[in-house]
Formats: structure tokens, sequence, C-alpha cells
């Protein structure tokens, strides 16, 4: 019985030891300015600073994975890494699976873009496959196009595939600010999700409030707004 | 990677090819042809292994056994490979480590599934978290070897089971006239025969492997598709010192060159082998090719 | 919502028949297999259109591998080369892309970029491809018995060929074809995989499999539905081409009939 007992706290204690050693940061790597592969072939970005400053406030050595993002979920639940930080908003959906830290960056606004101001926004709006926007669009009057990546959907609207595109607006900024006045935002700028946050496994509380300890601080002493103009620009919503 | 790329935007034009196509990103997009190759080269060895079991087994006289494998082949004639990609690999992880874990850790009292989340002990983890990221991607790798094997291998086993059949039934009453047991029959007179009966249909396996390479990325490899995807799509200046137009077109088009030449290369190779195979058996290959000589 | 409502509901919401939307939260596996059926609907509609029009050019691209003419002959063994030499992914990457350039030139091709036209063509050719080597081999090994008998009662030109050497090539390829038509529905998966985007979230059944695998974060109950799914098309095309089968092989004693049997040469 004794032994029993002692056999679990060892196990209990190395599993935290592990947990300290070493934390695996899961992204994406295909959506800057929030997480890309750079020149030189590493995970760069605002999440990948993020990540890194957030690792070193709360103590942990954290290693840096890409995963595709349609399996991004399943890969953490089953263990594969231990957090999600690919600018994933939170959403009830998904609440229901993982936890989510507090958000690091305010709720995040997507608009539309188009060719033309007239273009008609209730036409036909392509949107990449399984996001936010799909679903705001598929619920709407216009006509959901929908395209396995990003990078597609701005090829579609500037074949004339589609009338405009509806996506995440840090995406969409520096897309529409080089392409020399060819594309313009238009209409409203929709609110989706409750911002966006690290997604992190249910069982897993404990690196949870490590990590979101690790935000408050940085939110207490405004590196974070900091971090976040840097990326996104100056117009961008902070705390 | 050479001196004047410290400024790109200034260069012009064979300049800044020269340092693009060295940047680092682009040495992972070299080296992922190096990783479909190689796991070609490991798959293509195993699978074969899978299906010489599956094709034993559904051969067998034990039934049981040969019903096993006679569902293992069906299984996959039934179902598209990429169905079996899509999740193969989550549950092929998730078994190696519940095996682990009812190993390691037989004293955890905790539920493995909770919710949604599928947890075994730290010592069970496969790898160990703790183990450097090189292992991790070995360990994925590892897995897309074995989704790929297991589903050609159920393609193997048809086609060997197959050339076992076309092996003529003579040879093996001769071989039961001699006194051999079935079991020596099985290695001594059907084995070594069944290859020449099983070559057309494993070289045609090989070329439907080389053209299943592309959905590796859905195993979570960062492979040539992978890597074709990622470099082609349109780079603005904010992010990387080499912006470009979206040119996926040229990326796939590397693809698609790579593609017909190793298709083309395993064409001449296996043909030589066929030839060399063929020569002096009994077949009408065999008889076609003594008279071309005679 | 009983079953019964939601099959009424999403029977044919593939085609953009019954309800709009698609179920947001507490997913039954009712909505599952009746949504994964209704996106079956799809591969059905690439798999029988392109295996018909694929059997016609298949044909021909075999009758002209075989030709004495050198332009036909080389232009008949680079179209197989290149079909069945690359992978299908790769395809319709370059056929969408091809399509979007050839609209801004005339609105004839306006069509084209939908996958109910642009990626039939591609699976069409395809398989003509394929069929086409297949058909090719079996040219070749017309006993040389039948065209001299044909010879003799005065056959020639396209009604030997109709009438002899044509139903004995189909008669030697049809186990290998079979098995072509089969890989054929399988690969027709990949077309809203990859290439060609989906309009109003109407797709084939692994488009639905997928969207329920994002939206329950659990891949394990859509994908097997829709490998069942497969298995059953399975059953039915290895069923109606033994049918086929048996009618081209009926001339024949019972022992020199060919079996249908599985050999897995075709795929992409």
């Amino acid at each position: 019985m004794k032994t029993l007992i002692l056999s679990t706290a060892v196990l209990a204690l190395s599993a935290g030891l592990a947990m300290a050693q070493t934390v695996r940061m899961g992204t994406e790597g295909a959506y800057p300015p929030y997480n890309f592969i750079n020149d030189a072939g590493e995970i760069d970005g605002f999440e990948r600073e993020l990540g890194d400053e957030l690792c070193a406030r709360a103590e942990l050595t954290c290693e840096w994975v890409t995963n595709e993002w349609d399996s991004i979920i399943p890969n953490l639940v089953s263990g594969n890494y231990d957090t999600i930080i690919a600018g994933m908003s939170i959403n009830d959906e998904r609440d229901e699976v993982i936890d989510f830290t507090q958000d690091y960056i305010p709720p995040a606004t997507s608009s539309y873009v188009a060719l033309s101001e007239d273009a008609d926004l209730s036409g036909v709006i392509a949107a990449q496959t399984s996001t936010l926007q799909s679903q705001y669009i598929s619920e709407s009057d216009a006509t959901l196009l929908e395209y396995a990546t990003a990078d597609e959907i701005i090829v579609a609207l500037k074949n004339g595939e589609a009338d405009a595109v509806f996506f995440d607006t840090d995406y969409l900024m520096p897309i529409v600010e080089e392409s020399g006045g060819e594309l313009m935002f238009l209409g409203e700028t929709v609110t989706l999700g409750r911002g966006t946050g690290m997604g992190i496994r249910e069982s897993d509380g404990e690196l949870k409030d490590k990590f979101d300890a690790a935000i408050t601080s940085m939110k207490d002493d405004g590196t974070l707004n900091t971090m976040l103009i840097k990326w996104f620009g100056e117009g961008t919503d902070t705390y | 990677m050479f001196s004047f790329c410290t400024d790109p935007s200034v260069l012009a034009a064979p300049a800044w090819f020269a340092c693009y196509l060295t940047t680092g990103k682009l040495m992972l997009f070299y080296a992922s042809f190096g990783t479909v190759l190689l796991l070609l080269a490991i798959t293509a060895p195993v699978a074969l292994a899978f299906g010489f079991a599956g094709a034993a087994a559904a051969r067998s006289r034990v039934t049981p056994l040969s019903w096993l494998g006679k569902i293992y082949i069906a299984m996959v004639r039934g179902v598209p490979d990429i169905v079996f990609f899509l999740f193969f690999v989550i549950a092929l992880d998730q078994g190696l480590e519940y095996l682990r874990h009812k190993v390691k850790c037989p004293e955890w009292d905790e539920p493995i599934r909770q919710g949604s989340d599928f947890i075994v002990c730290a010592a069970a983890k496969l790898p160990l978290s703790t183990s450097p990221q090189a292992w991790h991607e070995v360990y994925g790798f590892s897995l897309a070897v074995l989704t790929f094997s297991i589903v050609f291998g159920a393609f193997a086993a048809n086609v060997l089971f197959g050339a076992m059949r076309a092996v003529p039934r003579a040879q093996l009453e001769t071989a039961e006239a001699y006194g051999m047991t079935h079991r020596q029959t099985f290695w001594r007179i059907l084995v070594p025969q069944m290859w020449v009966y099983a070559l057309p249909g494993l070289s045609n396996l090989w070329m439907v492997l080389i053209k299943a390479t592309p959905l590796l990325f859905l195993l979570g490899v960062e492979d040539i598709v992978y890597w074709a995807r990622e470099l082609g799509g349109a780079k603005t200046a904010r992010f990387t010192d080499y912006p470009h137009a979206d040119w996926r077109v040229w990326y796939f088009l590397a693809l698609l060159i790579f593609y017909l030449a190793f298709t083309r290369v395993s064409e001449i190779v296996l043909d030589r082998i066929m030839a060399r195979l063929t020569h002096g058996q009994a077949t009408a290959a065999g008889e076609a090719q003594r008279k071309a000589a005679a | 919502m009983s079953c019964w409502d939601t099959v009424h509901a999403y029977a044919f919401r593939s085609i953009g028949m019954g309800e709009r939307l698609l179920p947001r939260s507490d997913f039954t596996i009712c909505e599952q297999i009746v949504l994964i059926g209704s996106g079956m609907i799809w591969n059905v509609y690439f798999g029988i259109c392109a295996l018909v029009l694929g059997f016609a050019l298949a044909t021909g691209l075999a009758v002209a591998k075989n030709s004495s003419n050198f332009f036909l002959r080389k232009a008949a063994t680079w179209f197989i080369f290149v079909f069945r030499g690359s992978p299908l992914f790769i395809q319709f990457f370059f056929a969408y892309f091809l399509f979007l350039s050839l609209k801004g030139f005339s609105p004839v091709f306006d069509p084209f970029t939908s996958a109910a036209l642009g990626a039939l063509i591609v699976l069409f050719f395809n398989t003509a491809a394929y069929a086409g080597e297949i058909f090719y081999g079996a040219l070749q090994s017309v006993p040389k018995g039948d065209i001299e008998a044909a010879d003799a009662y005065g056959l020639a030109g396209l009604a030997r060929f109709r009438r002899i050497v044509w139903p004995t090539m189909l008669r030697l390829a049809w186990p290998a074809y079979t098995n072509e038509a089969i890989f054929l529905f399988h690969a027709t998966t990949l077309v809203f995989f990859s290439g060609f985007p989906a309009w109003r979230q109407q797709g084939d059944a692994l488009y639905y499999a997928n969207y329920f695998a994002d939206k329950t974060f659990n891949p394990f109950i859509p994908y097997p539905i829709l490998a069942g799914y497969f298995i059953a098309l399975t059953l039915v095309i290895v069923g109606l081409f033994g049918l086929v089968n048996k009618r081209l092989n009926r001339h024949l004693p019972a022992d020199r009939r060919a079996r249908v049997r599985y050999r897995p040469n075709l795929m992409r």
C-alpha cells in the first residue's frame, strides 16, 4: 500500500516535472501575421513572439510544432502537443471540447474585400472552409464559395470567381495595402468569436492557470499592447 | 547563403533568384523530396511483408485466419485510401499509447478518456513529451509509414494471393508426391515460383504508391505538397524579404515534372527486372524471349 | 427532430434541396448518416458520367496507340503517360488553374470552374487514360486466329473492328476495367478536397464527413460512416460489372471464362 501511494506520488511529481520541462506549442504556420514560416524556415509571427514571452514568464521551456489546421484540435486532445496557439478564436463549439486561456487578442473583426466599390456583398462570397467566417456567410443571404486555404480565396477574388471575400481583417490588411489599389475593403466589419486565446486540454487545468497568469501580467505591464501594435499596426484594438 | 543576399529588394533577377532559391525555407522544400523518397523506400518492403502475411493468412487452412486475411484484403478494396489517411494516424497513435499505458502504468486509476481528452500517463506518451522535437518527427514519420504500409499491404496481399493461385497446380502436386509437407511445399515450391506472376501486379502497385504520396500531408508529414502550397502562395513584403505573387503553379509544375520523371524511371527499371525474371520461365513472355533470341 | 425529419431536410442537401442551414450543434448519428449519404450523390454523378464518357475516349486512345500512324500513336501515348504518370491531386490543381485563366479570355468558359463540369473533365480524361492503357493491352492480346477468321469471312475495316476485335478486346480487358471503375469512384472523393471549391456548402460525401469531423472534433464517427457507404457502392459496382462480364463471356466454355478478380493495377 505504501509503495503504491509512493509510486503514484512519484508519478504525479514526474508528470509535473515533465510539464515544467517542455511544453509543446502547436501552431499552423500559414497565417501571417499571427504565425508563419519565415525565410529561414522557422516559425515566426506575433504568436511566436508572444508564446516565447509567455513561456519565459511562466518559467516553462517551450518547443514549437506545426500541424494542419483541420486536425489541430484532435491532435491536441490526443496529446501530440500541449497548447494550440494559432490565431484560434474562442467560440462555444470549440469550448465544449477544449479549454481556452483568457484572450490575448481582443475579439477579431472580419471584413469584406472586393475589387470595386459596387461589388455585391450578397452575391458570391469566398471564405475558407471550416472557419468562423464561412459559417457566418452560410447563415447570411450571400452565396458561400468555400476554398481549402486562404491563399485560394484571394486568387478566386482576383479572377472574378467571387464578388468579394470575407476573412479576418488582420490577415487581409497587408494584402489590401500592398495590392496597389486593386483590392479594397468594403462594407461593415463584423466581430466574430470572443477573442483569440490559447487552446489547452480540459484536463490540463494547471497549465491553463500558468498561461492565464502570464497573459494577465503581460496585459498589466502593457507589453502585450506594444506587441499587438508591432505586428498588427497602429489602428489595432488593444487592451 | 551568399554574401550579397543581405538586401534582396535591390538585386537583379539572377542574383535575386540565387538568393531566393537558397533560403532556409527552400532548403526544407528540397529536403522534403528526400522525405518522400525515404518514405517510399521504407514503405515498399514493409508493405510487401504485410502483403505476404495477408496472402499467407488468406490461403491458410485455419478458417478464422483465412477469414482475417480475406477481410483485410476486402476492407481496403472498398474504401478510398484518403478516408483511411484521415483518421488512421490518430487511431494508431492512440492505440499504441493505450497499449504502452497498460504496460507501464498498471496502477493508474484515472479514466483514459476524460470527455474528449485522451490521457495516458506521462511514461506512456509516444514519444515522451521530454524528448527532442526530432524524435517527434521521426515518430510522426513512422506512423505515416505504418499507415501507408497497412493500406498498401492489403493491395500487395491481393496481388500475392492471386500469384500464389497462378502457380501451376501440377508443381504443388509433384511436391506432395515427393512427400513434402504442406509447409515445405509452401516455402520451397510455391513462394519461389510466385514472384514472376506477382511482378506485373507489384510494379503497378509501386506506381500507385508513388502517386499516393501527395496525400502524405494528411498524415502530418511536411511533404512536397505541403511546401509547394506554403512556398507558392502569394507573399507580401511585410513578412519576407522575397515577396512574390501567387507562384503555386510553378511549384506544382516542379512536382508534376518530378512525378512524371519518377514514373518513367520506375517503368524502365521494372521492365528490366521483368525481362530478367521471365528469362527461362515457362510462360508466354519467356517463350517470346526465347524466340526473339533464336 | 426525429430521424425521419432529418431525412426530409437533408437527403438532397448536396444538390441544394431541403434545409439551407447545415446542423450546427448536438449532432446526431442520423444527421451524419443522412448528410454524408446525400453527398454520395456527387460521387455517383462524377463516377457514372466520367465512366461513360471515358469508355468512349479510352477505346479511341487504345486504337490510336495501336495505330500505324506515327502522330496518332505518339499523341495517344503521351496523353496516357501524362495522366497515368501524375497524381490526380496535381491534375485537379492544374485544371482549376487553367479554367480560371481561360475564363479571363471568354465567358464561354464560365461553367468550367464549377466542380460539376470542371472536375468531371479531369476525371473523364484521367479514367480514359487508365482505361485506354488497359484496352491497349487487351487489343494486343486479341488472338491472331480471330482476326484471320474475320478476314476469311470477308470482314474488313470498321465492321471487323466492331464485330470481332472490339468484343474480344472488351472481354479480355473487363476484369481490369472493373478495378479501374472501382478506383474511379474512390478518386471522386478528391474533387472537393483539393482544387475545386464547394458552392453553398454543397459537396460530396467526404466534404460532409470532413464537416462533421471538424465540428464534433471526433473523426471516429463520420469517416467510418463514409467508409461504409463506399463499401456498399463497391459491392454494387462489382455486381453490375460481373453481369456484363457474364454476358461478354457467354459463348465460352465454363472453364475458360475470365473471372473478375481484383487486381489493384490502377489508382491515382
